[in-house]
């Protein structure tokens, strides 16, 4: 993989009004894991998580093309995948807590938010674990002429489980409505991919017969323009997508791996950081293109600060479940 | 036909889960079945035959030799509106689904603050006497039994098979099914008007006042050959199956012991650790001190199961050794 910047695709067709959804989202995304941080380090966070930043891009630019009644799965790096599906900052903290009125009644935490109403099938803490749901939601919408596609989000670690070949095979054959979206961020953890990853990335969806397709990940308009062209396909019953997304993960694994150099350098990352950040590109690019001005977004960003914060106050507020809620919802 | 009487035919225990898969697929659109060599097959054990021919391949739907993959399109197409029944043609390919079963299915409603459901059932088999050896053979039910999420059904009859594989296609939870599947050609009274079981409720095979024998699947027609010999040899036996794991029947068991005072556990799962000692728990505590004698547990035993019939014959509970164990509780 390379660290220089591939050529912006033309991104006038998607329209100024999408732009800057697209743009508010990346930065909420943002935003909220600056403050999800923020919560660990000042101990108010119980556990870890693994924060999103960096890869923004690829989830807003995908979830831009679906419809609200679309389905995704998750990762355990999933908040961005989460927000970007039409999650509201306010629950997802409360249940990063663990609180009651998170959207999981506490009782999933950062790396389980799932939300029916917006089509959130789950995000997953097993890698890899969400392709056979994501798969068989696919399956289900199929069978019931729903309409409906599923995203399935994972990191290029989950390209080691067998159980992805198994789904992408039987996708395949069955031309079912599902997107395989790995998000290339270069890091197993604390593993380059390059020590784990043998052969070419996109033959593996191309020895199953399906359409793959390589993307700059810090691209939101690129991303936005090849994943809407690999719904409608899959909306049209032609069977499933893979897009492979070359990203960058800002922060650690986790918000604990802070000591990074045995694995990468400070020099890397800050040349993701400076020259391809998907936010500050697409802004310098509205704002070249004469689509919006710097005072127009910092009002964005100036209001989504006080939304998130807000939303970071209503989540240290909100009260825990009672002990008795502990066997509630283990069976339906 | 009379329309007040309730007609009863003899089905064999294969034709019993048949036949309450078709009446559920006839009733609710939402169900499909998934697997290895499950439509034009029939699958392997000749149990689906004919049920592709009445609900076509979009329904009866066969797989690749993929069971992490089906398995898991199987969670996520029970969350998203259908109610799949997926086959997984040996019980110790439980080990190939683990994943999808236990770190997927059984979470999903819980992680989820109870808003996803997986209404999926999984079936598949137990047992050994088949010649099979160690990988084809093993009755692995105890796991699924250990995880919360799950629950888990062993019928021991086609009456008890039918109505169950009805309740468990009904049930908004995730349920797997172990068949024996050396009682497919078993047969038994099976009523023709609709009917479903419980979860949960044991039955009680044979009442009888001086010993409980509690046998689980394949081991009831065992338990009941060694009640008959006991009934010879003066000893009233009660043969107890809590049909499901989990839920588990813990009143039954625990009165007939306490009218009893005697008991053994029967079950073909691997003897250590397995559900003969959760059971033998749940009575020991509930009837303490109504016990004359500590309660018994007979399982497979702590081995690989061999090929060699004579060998294979010596690792599983027989109609003997339970006769004989029930004769020592009860000297």
């Amino acid at each position: 993989m390379t660290t220089t910047p591939t050529p912006e695709r033309s991104g006038a067709e998607i329209g100024v009004e999408k732009l800057l959804r697209m743009y508010r989202q990346m930065t909420a995304i943002r935003l909220f894991e600056e403050r999800a941080n923020d919560l660990y380090l000042r101990a108010l966070m119980p556990g870890l998580t693994h924060l999103y930043e960096g890869e923004e891009a690829v989830a807003v630019g995908i979830c831009e093309a679906l419809r609200p009644d679309d389905y995704v799965t998750s990762t355990h790096r999933g908040h961005g995948h989460c927000l970007a599906k039409g999650a509201v900052p306010n629950l997802m903290f409360a249940e990063l807590l663990g609180k009651e009125a998170g959207y999981c009644r506490g009782k999933g935490g950062s790396m389980h938010i799932a939300d029916p109403a917006t089509g959130n099938l789950g995000a997953n803490a097993i890698v890899g674990g969400s392709t056979g749901i994501a798969t068989g939601a696919a399956f289900a919408s199929k069978r019931l002429g729903n309409g409906r596609v599923c995203i399935c989000f994972f990191g290029e670690g989950a390209l080691g489980q067998g159980v992805l070949y198994e789904v992408m095979n039987i996708a395949s054959l069955w031309k079912l409505p599902v997107i395989y979206v790995c998000e290339n961020n270069m890091y197993n953890e604390y593993t380059h991919y390059s020590e784990t990853t043998a052969g070419d990335i996109l033959a593996r969806p191309a020895a199953f017969g399906i359409p793959a397709e390589s993307v700059d990940g810090q691209d939101v308009r690129g991303v936005h323009l090849t994943a809407k062209a690999f719904v409608e396909r899959a909306r049209q019953g032609k069977g499933p997508g893979f897009l492979l997304c070359n990203t960058y993960r800002y922060r650690g694994h986790h918000v604990g791996d802070i000591k990074r150099d045995y694995y990468r350098t400070k020099e890397e990352e800050q040349q993701w950081m400076e020259q391809r950040d998907p936010i500050r590109r697409l802004a310098n690019w509205m704002i070249e293109q004469g689509l919006t001005d710097r005072a127009a977004l910092d009002r964005i960003d100036a209001e989504l600060k006080t939304q998130m914060d807000a939303a970071v106050e209503f989540a240290i507020n909100a009260p825990y479940p009672t002990p008795d809620e502990v066997e509630q919802d283990v069976y339906a | 036909m009379p329309e007040t009487e309730t007609q009863v035919r003899e089905l064999t225990l294969g034709e019993a889960v048949r036949e309450a898969i078709a009446e559920e697929m006839r009733r609710d659109p939402r169900v499909v079945l998934m697997g290895e060599d499950v439509a034009e097959a029939g699958t392997a054990f000749k149990v689906l035959t004919g049920m592709v021919e009445e609900f076509g391949k979009d329904r009866i739907i066969d797989t690749p030799i993929s069971e992490p993959g089906f398995t898991g399109i199987g969670v996520g197409a029970a969350m998203t509106g259908l109610r799949p029944v997926v086959d997984i043609m040996f019980g110790d390919f439980m080990t190939l689904i683990m994943d999808q079963i236990v770190n997927q299915a059984a979470k999903v409603h819980y992680m989820s603050g109870g808003k996803w459901k997986v209404p999926m059932v999984l079936r598949t088999t137990m047992g050994g006497g088949r010649r099979s050896a160690a990988q084809h053979s093993q009755s692995l039910h105890a796991w699924p039994s250990h995880v919360p999420g799950l629950k888990v059904v062993l019928p021991s009859t086609p009456y008890d098979a039918k109505g169950l594989m009805k309740t468990a296609i009904r049930d908004d939870n995730p349920v797997i099914i172990f068949e024996d599947k050396m009682m497919y050609r078993l047969k038994g009274p099976v009523p023709v008007e609709e009917y479903t079981i419980p979860f949960g409720v044991a039955d009680v095979k044979r009442v009888g006042r001086d010993i409980t024998i509690v046998a689980t699947s394949s081991m009831v027609q065992v338990a009941l050959g060694a009640a008959k010999l006991l009934d010879e040899a003066g000893i009233s036996a009660e043969v107890i199956d809590p049909r499901t794991t989990w839920p588990l029947d813990e009143k039954t068991l625990i009165e007939s012991v306490k009218k009893t005072s005697r008991a053994i556990v029967v079950d073909e799962g691997y003897h250590r650790y397995g559900v003969t000692a959760e059971i033998a728990s749940v009575m020991a505590e509930g009837a303490f001190y109504n016990l004359d004698k500590p309660i018994k547990r007979m399982g497979a035993m702590h081995v690989p199961i061999p090929f060699s019939p004579p060998l294979e014959d010596a690792t599983i509970p027989t109609e003997r050794s339970v006769f004989e164990m029930a004769k020592e509780l009860c000297s």
